[in-house]
């Protein structure tokens, strides 16, 4: 067990080690303001650090994020399940559930600015829209999908509708849950990067437009960099752990 | 004390794709005494499971009427033994039994009804590791847990081994003689039928109704006697051959 956990970590740290040393190459062949070595990068994310610059700016893209996550899983995960529930709303609520997961994503942004102004709540606003639709989809498959005997029992031992909910119900729904939690993270992130660029003076989004008109790619790769290390944090941290308490009858 | 009436004069299943609109009931009329236990005898697919669902509430959708008294201001507490063990996966035997208890009830019994069941190493695991017969062992327990005022048991021993059918058996005739309540029991096996039963009930192929009731007359103590349970089933396929299609 700890033979196998010993050389995949070492494994990791040296697929790590490769993808520099082709960077390093590539950047030394090339030889160009376009594409930063490693170092170059490693110095100016420092600096970033350093000056406040990136922990403000990121701080602020990961709060917007959190807000419309939660409001986008809440508002997803109850509709899903109405809907999966209840087939008269269903029929009714289907048709606008795909025209919502079909509009661009910067069609609503645009329309969000223009018709609640270049504010914080319009941003969010964009990106819950977008959000929802996804959370809703995966969420009413799981609701299709639950086991009718085992509500069955609950009802024929009378567990009460918090009994059902955490015993019954919400187990099955986990998977479904989390598949949305994982996508709508990824597609959150993408597209709050967006909003943020198009009506934000601060974020992430805001400061690689920046970086954007100075051409200044280390700075691009080093707010990168921040980034990808943050999701993988909440991979490991988060998401992982919560996998493995919930999963844990399975054999 | 419950006093059960049950008058269903259809039950029908819709039409679903190719399959034909069925009559699973037409006119069946039981009566249950306080405390009595009934078998219920019937070839498979006559819709006794369909019944059981009736009389648990779980299906509304039926003409007729269920009159379920208990005598006190209380809805009467069923414990229902499914066909297939219906147990929560993500939840470990012990949770699984506790869960269907309404309010605290002392953790003796339990251990006890686990003890008897012949589960107490298994009582912390989750159901996937556990054989069928052990996952219905603690189906058994989970209804027997929740004090019953009616035990519905849909062909509970199936796919149990022999020797511990026959100690679930005898567990049962226990708790039943120490705390009687009504028992409804549903079984293709005569012998079993008659080794348990006050009533043995026997049901027609759908559209399904009773077809004849007859009182065992063996006492309690006379049930161990194995010649004296075969020698009342021989009579009673002498003198009632229309039931030897059923068993």
């Amino acid at each position: 067990m700890s033979n196998c956990k010993l050389s995949s970590s070492v494994l990791n740290a040296l697929s790590l080690l490769i993808f520099l040393c082709l960077w390093q190459l590539l950047a030394v062949w090339v030889n160009s303001v376009t594409l930063p070595p490693p170092i170059a990068v490693a110095k100016v994310f420092w600096q970033a650090i350093l000056s406040g610059e990136l922990p403000y700016h990121l701080g602020v893209t990961l709060l917007r994020l959190t807000i419309s996550f939660i409001i986008a899983m809440l508002l997803g995960c109850a509709i899903g399940i109405l809907l999966g529930r209840n087939k008269a709303l269903d029929g009714l609520f289907d048709q606008w559930l795909i025209i919502f997961l079909n509009v661009p994503a910067l069609v609503s942004m645009i329309l969000c600015y223009v018709w609640f102004g270049l504010t914080e709540s319009a941003a969010i606003l964009a990106v819950v829209i977008n959000k929802i639709p996804n959370v809703v989809v995966t969420v009413r498959e799981g609701t299709r999908a639950l086991n009718q005997d085992l509500s069955e029992m609950a009802r024929c031992y009378r567990f009460s509708k918090r009994k059902t909910l955490q015993h019954v119900i919400w187990p099955q729904l986990h998977p479904y849950i989390m598949a949305a939690t994982r996508s709508g993270l990824a597609l959150i992130w993408k597209i709050i990067l967006v909003v943020e660029l198009l009506g934000r003076s601060n974020g992430m989004g805001y400061q690689l437009n920046l970086f954007f008109q100075l051409f200044d790619v280390a700075s691009i790769l080093a707010y990168t960099f921040a980034f990808i290390t943050v999701v993988q944090l909440i991979e490991w941290l988060v998401l992982k752990p919560l996998d493995k308490k919930q999963q844990r009858w399975r054999r | 004390m419950t006093h059960i009436n049950i008058h269903i004069k259809s039950k029908r299943y819709p039409a679903i794709g190719q399959a034909q609109p069925h009559l699973a009931i037409e006119n069946l009329q039981l009566s249950v005494q306080p405390s009595e236990f009934i078998c219920l005898v019937g070839p498979s697919g006559c819709g006794k499971t369909t019944l059981f669902n009736i009389i648990a509430g779980l299906d509304q959708d039926f003409e007729g009427d269920i009159s379920l008294a208990t005598g006190q201001q209380r809805h009467p507490k069923i414990g229902y033994v499914f066909q297939n063990p219906r147990l929560l996966p993500w939840r470990t035997v012990r949770e699984n039994i506790e869960l269907a208890l309404s309010g605290p009830q002392s953790n003796d019994s339990i251990a006890s009804l686990i003890a008897a069941m012949q589960l107490t190493d298994m009582q912390h695991v989750y159901p996937e590791r556990l054989s069928l017969g052990m996952s219905r062992r603690v189906a058994i327990i989970r209804a027997f847990a929740v004090n019953p005022d009616l035990l519905l048991m849909d062909e509970p021993f199936v796919s149990i081994d022999a020797p511990t059918a026959r100690q679930v058996r005898t567990l049962l005739l226990q708790l039943w003689q120490q705390r009687p309540h009504s028992v409804l029991f549903v079984t293709h096996d005569l012998r079993e039928a008659i080794a348990l039963a006050d009533r043995l009930v026997f049901l027609s192929p759908p559209p399904m109704s009773v077809i004849t009731e007859i009182s065992v007359p063996i006492t309690r103590q006379d049930r161990n006697d194995d010649a004296a349970l075969e020698a009342f089933r021989q009579q009673l396929l002498h003198d009632y051959p229309k039931i030897r299609t059923l068993v």
